[in-house]
């Protein structure tokens, strides 16, 4: 891999940038891998990568039907934060966050990780007391982040109303180090970097079985071909019920349209994200100055990528309510992914019932943020069998009853 | 030099002149211009800055596809970012400045980006800025902040309202052009109710400019009296300045109608959103041209064939003096021909086809215009105006063969149909070689729920591209769209256009063919964005092979424009990049809107305090002129505390509990949720939802009950009043009404159908009030009435009865620990009976009380609160709770869920009250530590503060909470810090810190 910098880039200007080599190589399958990862999207490509890096495995496939990054990697508002409550969330989203940090230099290619700082309004007692309550629990989580009033929210985000006739704002909890990166540079990073130790990403090649034999993984069958593997990873976000029963197996996951879209590019007015979450919606400035906003899920299960007017309608009223001035900015494009909803809303890192067979799903509205840390864990378990970031994860759990809210924050009002 | 021609120009009125000013200059028009029209009348060639290099741009297009006329318009509370110059029409006083530059237009610091455009190719970024780290926050992103972005931020609330507008209509029909009349009124002839709505201001699309016989009359005549059938029809709605900015499943589409965009502070919506729902959607959108890629195709004063037509024909403005034309298909040669029939020279037209064309050539010879076939332009050149054309031939690398002085080119590249919201909802295309454009493919349609299509395509946005055949498409559009929607059809009279033949297109997607890079990377693709040929060839060469990443990777037709111009000659660039067929590469996605619309709109009526509707309980106003202090609760107001004048809130709360404790208080409690669930199966269905038996309650008395979730959580609680046999009234939470009503209905819709039950929200029917205290007897009493006394009325009772002559319904329950009765009126005599009660009650000292004397009086007496001690992961068993729970019962929702491994763990947090050891208020939401760290490095924890208050009864801080085996450990102290360092050390202790035997509330 020819190294990326801003000598290359000058060197290559000079021959008119005829020198650039492929980012990634785009192989035929081979008959058998080590590892078949399933999905190429951010979760899939950095559990390829840490298996690479940490543990040395590179005899790995990364199968896409689509092109990596194309699903919801490639469709998210990329807010990068860890403020979250319970401990086993903390952990893995800070592990990514951390990660994060160091990314663009660890890949050679610039995510544009950008910890701008994350502001989480606070807009009714009950939500001031769960911020505070979280603010709490993240101290002792090692997270940093701090319960601030609402001047200096003012401060941060200068657009915002804090007096607002229906839901004033009492405060908020930031994450000074929280913020946002580009998602398509995630995936395509951590592609480069795959395929500079040597893995096969294959695009355009759907899976359409799992080949088991004994209770253990053979291979997955493909639009190109039977793929032989040691071990499978399933990291497929809305579809991954579809990819479960091939394996014979199901899974707690829902799957619904979540929507975002951008306005217009301004010149810069907001640096920071700012999530407010009583009026359900959240709104951050991408670099080339658009305004990046997103709410909430549709109602009702589907598969089609694309959602109801009637979300955004809501999400966009509430950002109204809460920034006034983008009434007057117009709004570019709107668009939807399927993400994949379980019953308590956290992730699912798990061993299966077919042996070798692992998945990484679950990550719903937020597993953008949680890509490195979530492909470290998952690389970890399936090199390992087990990893203490994962260990809460499991699919057990729903049968325990021992669930990692996180909705929690939100509760009820009284 | 564009300018003003002394006459013609169908759309202007030369009697109203209008003035309105530029970057501060004041500027002449005519009413009808556009802005762009007008700017290019007053031959202000230069318009804006480009995203990325800041290259100087002028106007390209004449219509919604505009990707460099974009202006900061308006000031203060009006202003408004990024409007199109070629849809803004021009007013009285419009005032407009450029955007995307520093310090002006002429002058644009970032215009070195230009000069360095070569170590800026598509993807830079990504490869650089990667060193040292803390420098892309710090240093590059700001700067790269700082110069992208396009107008500037609003900085005020908005002075403008909006509106929503619902309609349910048999055929929206969307484009006012030919087809989209014609198709209208083959539908309406029908007796379909039609819907026609048509975005710019006038109706009639190309047809009128570019010319044409329908039934022997001239098209723009035949137009005119088809406009005024259609207005005479009461079945068709037609809509002007209404664009169609996307369709959704099921027939659903939405209008944004630019109201007063032309009449800003008149008064009226700005803009309203149409919401309708439609059985049919014609889709008429017409076509838009796209440009040629050559070398300085951006230079102000190059433009789209079309574009230089419409200007000419309906503004009169022509966009140079000495004009060249570039072209690869037959329609460049109408405006070279409108050209010099305005008496405006055509130095040549450039027809990158060795043989030329047809009719429309022979025409343009005839006019004395000179020709050259097999050329093309190798580069414009002129940095802020075209100055000069290099000519070449075609099929070349761009050796010049010759250099013409001029002033514009009008470039033709072929057209595209607008499939935009063909697409949005599914439909597929289908790439058509022979004409080079892609079209909706009829056969794979966007569907409805019944699996029909519902969007028929009609005229050039179905690939049909000459007037005569244009006609005939559209009345079998409208008349599809009619039969779909379930109306008869009858013969219709065959239209008669004139046809007029044209020599087909040769696709060129680059000039001259075999550009030299040098050209490529001059050769503009995107223009607001800065894609060049050469960033595409890029993109694949470095293998962002997928049309998505190539998008994502050069930007792309993620512009303003979001492509219009650029994607077709985009994926061209890139399919021959890769070697590949254009229609292997594929389109991206089209996503809603079509053109970009305002927040405003999207958002309607509701805003500021209409935001979401308000709910106000009877005694609302009351509480507002007594100093409420209000706490939002779901779309419900509730007092937090009564304030006095001089008063802090907290002085507030304590007065209110003592006064509570030692007299008499008021709370109003009309928005706790009251539901009526009634039916010869009504006790059966509420011991599957309630934890406790509630068959077994009898007609006249009350019981606490807790209800749970399949998964055993507890979600909500409350105290159950039986009516009779088959009546019960379950109160809930305020914040829990809706949603357990709902919980409710969806067992009783889909589960326990077959029960007799039903379940009734009689919320808002009632006006409840809490009469607490040690008084309230007394004042009871005193209003007279139903006999209140302890041994007629005793506790967890309730009765039918008046009260100071209201006829009221009263419970003898306590969330307190005082003595209470909460009364039920009906909602309409709430505000008096209250007024009633502090009327009655001065003598003993009553005083309303707010929420936060609630929490602390409920929290003194060890009572849990759904919301505080819960929070959706907590099960009755963490709270004591045990006795709420019958051990009788076969089923009850959660019972299962609750017997699982991890709910039935011996280690699970249990409530517990927490005192600390010097009296002060532990922090709300704190953790209790505990040895070592986990797994995971994070400490260990044992417990947390659920609810905490200054107790003003007790004089000290109290605290309930959730503990590693609490109740077990009874005495012990445990340590919470707080977030700033500080160690909080609390005894565990018994959550009742006031009447644990329950004296008072018993009397
Ligand atoms: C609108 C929106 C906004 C969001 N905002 C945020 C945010 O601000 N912050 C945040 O942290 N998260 C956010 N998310 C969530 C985040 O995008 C996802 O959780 C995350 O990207 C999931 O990554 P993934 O790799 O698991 O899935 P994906 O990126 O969806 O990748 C799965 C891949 O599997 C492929 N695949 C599926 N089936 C098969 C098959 N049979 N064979 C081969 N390949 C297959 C798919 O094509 C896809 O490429 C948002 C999501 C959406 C939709």
């Amino acid at each position: 891999m020819k190294r990326y910098s801003a000598f290359a880039i000058a060197r290559e200007a000079l021959r008119f940038h005829t020198g650039w080599e492929r980012a990634w190589r785009s192989p035929e399958p081979r008959r058998r891998y080590d590892v078949v990862i399933v999905g190429a999207g951010g979760h899939g490509l950095a559990t390829a990568y840490y298996l690479g890096k940490n543990f040395g495995i590179t005899n790995v496939a990364v199968i896409e039907k689509g092109w990596l990054g194309g699903g919801n990697t490639g469709r998210n508002t990329t807010i990068i934060r860890s403020n979250y409550l319970q401990d086993p969330s903390a952990a893995i989203y800070e592990k990514a966050r951390s990660l994060y940090e160091t990314l663009s230099q660890d890949l050679n290619y610039n995510v544009m990780f950008s910890p701008r700082g994350v502001i989480m309004l606070a807009q009714t007692h009950h939500e001031v007391r769960g911020y505070q309550r979280t603010a709490h629990a993240n101290a002792l989580q090692g997270v940093t982040t701090e319960w601030i009033s609402p001047e200096r929210v003012k401060e941060l985000v200068p657009i915002i109303r804090l007096d607002g006739p229906r839901y004033p704002v009492m405060g908020g909890l930031w994450q000074a180090r929280g913020g946002t990166a580009r998602h398509d540079a995630v995936a395509w990073g951590y592609a480069r970097a795959c395929s500079a130790m040597g893995m096969d990403i294959i695009q355009k090649c759907e899976v359409t079985g799992v080949r088991t034999e004994g209770g253990k993984v053979r291979g997955v069958d493909t639009t190109k071909g039977p793929i032989d593997c040691g071990k499978l990873g399933i990291v497929v976000a809305g579809h991954s019920s579809h990819l479960a029963e091939m394996g014979g197996f199901r899974l707690p996951i829902e799957s619904v349209a979540l929507q975002a879209l951008v306005s217009e590019p301004i010149k810069p007015c907001m640096d920071v994200v700012v999530m407010a979450n009583t009026v359900h919606g959240y709104m951050s400035q991408s670099d080339k100055g658009e305004m990046v906003i997103g709410g909430g899920t549709d109602g009702f299960n589907n598969y089609t990528q694309r959602g109801s007017f009637h979300h955004i309608e809501e999400t966009v009223r509430a950002l109204i309510e809460t920034f006034p001035m983008i009434s007057r900015l117009k709004m570019l494009r709107q668009w939807g992914g399927i993400v994949d909803m379980t019953g308590d809303r956290s992730p699912i890192l798990s061993k299966t019932p077919v042996e070798g067979v692992f998945v990484n799903c679950g990550w719903g509205t937020g597993g953008f943020k949680a890509i490195p840390g979530s492909g470290w864990a998952m690389a970890e378990l399936m090199a390992k069998g087990h990893s203490p970031l994962t260990a809460d994860f499991g699919l057990d759990r729903f049968r325990e009853g021992r669930f990692i809210d996180e909705s929690v924050a939100a509760g009820v009002a009284h | 030099m564009s300018v003003r021609l002394s006459t013609g120009g169908r759309l202007i009125d030369r009697a109203t002149e209008i003035s309105f000013s530029f970057n501060g200059a004041r500027l002449k028009g005519y009413a009808g211009d556009t802005l762009a029209s007008a700017l290019l009348g007053s031959d202000q060639m230069l318009v804006g800055r480009s995203f990325k290099y800041h290259r100087p741009r002028g106007i390209v297009a004449s219509g919604a596809e505009e990707p460099n006329a974009l202006v900061n318009m308006g000031e203060g509370a009006r202003f408004e970012p990024n409007q199109r110059a070629t849809t803004t029409e021009l007013f009285a006083g419009l005032s407009a400045t450029s955007q995307n530059h520093w310090p002006s237009l002429e002058f644009d610091v970032g215009a070195l980006n230009a000069k360095l455009s070569r170590f800026l190719p598509a993807g830079f970024y990504y490869k650089m800025f990667i060193h040292p780290r803390s420098f892309w926050k710090h240093v590059y992103e700001p700067f790269i902040r700082q110069s992208a972005g396009l107008g500037r931020a609003p900085d005020s609330e908005d002075a403008d309202s909006y509106e929503h507008f619902h309609l349910h209509t048999d055929v929206v029909v969307v484009g006012g052009g030919i087809a989209g009349l014609l198709a209208a009124r083959a539908a309406a002839v029908t007796g379909a109710k039609v819907l026609l709505m048509e975005q710019t201001a006038h109706w009639g699309g190309r047809a009128p400019v570019d010319g044409g016989l329908v039934d022997g009359q001239p098209v723009g005549d035949y137009i005119d009296a088809l406009v005024r059938e259609l207005s005479e029809m009461p079945n068709v709605t037609l809509r002007l300045r209404c664009m169609a900015s996307g369709v959704y499943d099921h027939g659903y589409l939405l209008g944004y109608e630019r109201v007063r965009d032309h009449q800003p502070g008149a008064p009226g919506p700005r803009h309203r959103l149409w919401r309708v729902r439609a059985k049919q959607i014609v889709t008429a959108t017409g076509a838009i041209e796209r440009p040629l890629s050559f070398a300085g195709n951006d230079v102000p004063g190059v433009m789209l064939a079309s574009a230089v037509r419409d200007y000419l024909v309906n503004y009169a403005v022509s966009a140079g003096k000495r004009v060249i034309v570039a072209t690869n298909n037959d329609d460049g040669y109408r405006t070279a021909i409108a050209l010099k029939q305005a008496g405006q020279e055509v130095l040549r037209i450039l027809d990158a086809r060795e043989t030329g064309g047809g009719a429309l050539m022979a025409e343009a010879r005839r006019l004395g215009i000179r020709i050259d076939c097999g050329r093309a332009i190798g580069k414009v050149s002129g940095g802020k105006r075209v100055k000069k054309v290099q000519i070449c031939a075609y099929a070349g690398a761009g050796g010049a063969l010759e250099e013409v002085a001029c002033d514009a080119v009008a470039m033709s590249g072929g057209w595209s149909p607008v499939v935009h919201l063909w697409s949005h909802c599914g439909g597929k295309l289908t790439w058509d070689a022979e004409q080079a454009y892609f079209r909706p493919d009829a056969t794979r349609a966007p569907t409805g729920a019944d699996g029909q299509p519902y969007v028929v395509p009609a005229g050039s946005a179905n690939g049909v591209m000459m007037l005569d055949a244009i006609c005939g498409d559209a009345v079998e559009a409208g008349r599809a769209a009619a039969k779909a929607a379930g109306y008869k059809l009858k013969k219709a009279a065959a239209i008669e256009a004139e046809p007029a033949p044209e020599t087909p297109i040769e696709p060129v997607w680059m000039m001259p063919r075999d550009a030299r890079v040098q050209l490529r990377m001059k050769a503009w693709l995107d223009y607001q964005n800065d894609v060049k040929v050469s960033d595409v060839q890029l993109a694949a060469r470095e293998g962002y092979e997928s049309v998505e990443h190539t998008k994502r990777y050069t930007t792309l037709g993620m512009a303003t424009d979001q492509g219009k111009l650029s994607n077709i000659n985009g994926l061209a660039t890139l399919a021959d990049a890769l070697g590949a067929e254009i229609p292997a590469v594929g389109t991206t996605t089209f996503r809603p809107p079509y053109t970009p619309i305002s927040m405003g709109a999207i958002g309607g009526e509701a805003r500021g305090a209409v935001f979401q509707p308000l709910r106000r309980t009877a005694m609302h106003g009351w509480h507002e002129k007594n100093g409420a202090d209000w706490e939002p609760v779901g779309h419900w107001r509730r007092p937090y505390a009564f304030a006095r004048s001089g008063e802090s809130v907290h002085d507030a709360v304590m007065r209110e509990v003592k006064n509570t404790r030692e007299n008499v208080g008021l709370l109003d409690a009309s928005t706790l949720g009251k539901i009526l669930v009634k039916g010869p199966d009504a006790g059966k269905f509420l011991d599957l939802l309630y934890t406790n038996m509630m068959s077994s309650l009898k007609p006249g008395k009350c019981r606490y009950g807790l209800m749970c979730n399949e998964n055993g959580f507890l979600v909500d609680d409350g105290v159950v009043a039986r009516i009779d046999d088959e009546t019960f009234l379950c109160h809930t939470t305020t914040g829990g009404a809706d949603r357990i009503h709902a919980h409710m209905e969806e067992w009783l819709q889909t589960e326990w159908w077959d029960m007799q039950v039903y379940a009734a929200n009689l919320t808002e029917q009632y006006a409840q009030v809490a009469v607490v205290g040690p008084k309230a007897r007394m004042l009871l009493e005193k209003l007279g009435g139903m006999d209140v006394s302890a041994e007629t009325f005793p506790f967890m009772t309730w009765q039918d009865g008046t009260l100071g002559g209201f006829d009221v319904r009263a419970y003898r329950i306590s969330f307190s620990g005082e003595l209470s009765y909460e009364i039920a009126v009906p909602t309409a005599q709430g505000l008096a009976f209250w007024e009633a009660l502090v009327a009655a009650g001065k003598e003993f000292g009553i005083m309303p009380y707010g929420t936060e004397a609630l929490h602390i009086m409920r929290a003194e007496k060890g009572f849990i609160m759904i919301g505080d001690e819960t929070d959706g992961t907590i099960i009755p068993q963490d709270l004591g709770l045990n006795w709420a729970i019958s051990k009788k019962k076969e089923d009850f929702l959660g019972k299962r869920a609750q017997e699982r491994a991890h709910m039935t763990d011996p280690n699970r947090w249990k409530l517990v009250g927490l005192e600390t050891l010097d009296g002060a208020v532990l922090p709300d939401g704190a953790y209790a530590v505990a040895e070592g760290v986990n797994p995971n490095g994070q400490r260990n924890t044992q417990g947390r503060v659920t609810s905490t208050y200054y107790s003003p009864t007790l004089c000290k801080g109290i605290a309930m909470g959730l503990v590693l085996k609490g109740p077990e450990r009874m005495g012990e102290v445990i340590e919470f810090p707080g977030t700033d360092g500080t160690v909080f050390k609390a005894r565990i202790v018994d959550p009742v810190f006031y009447d644990k035997d329950g004296e008072k509330q018993n009397v």
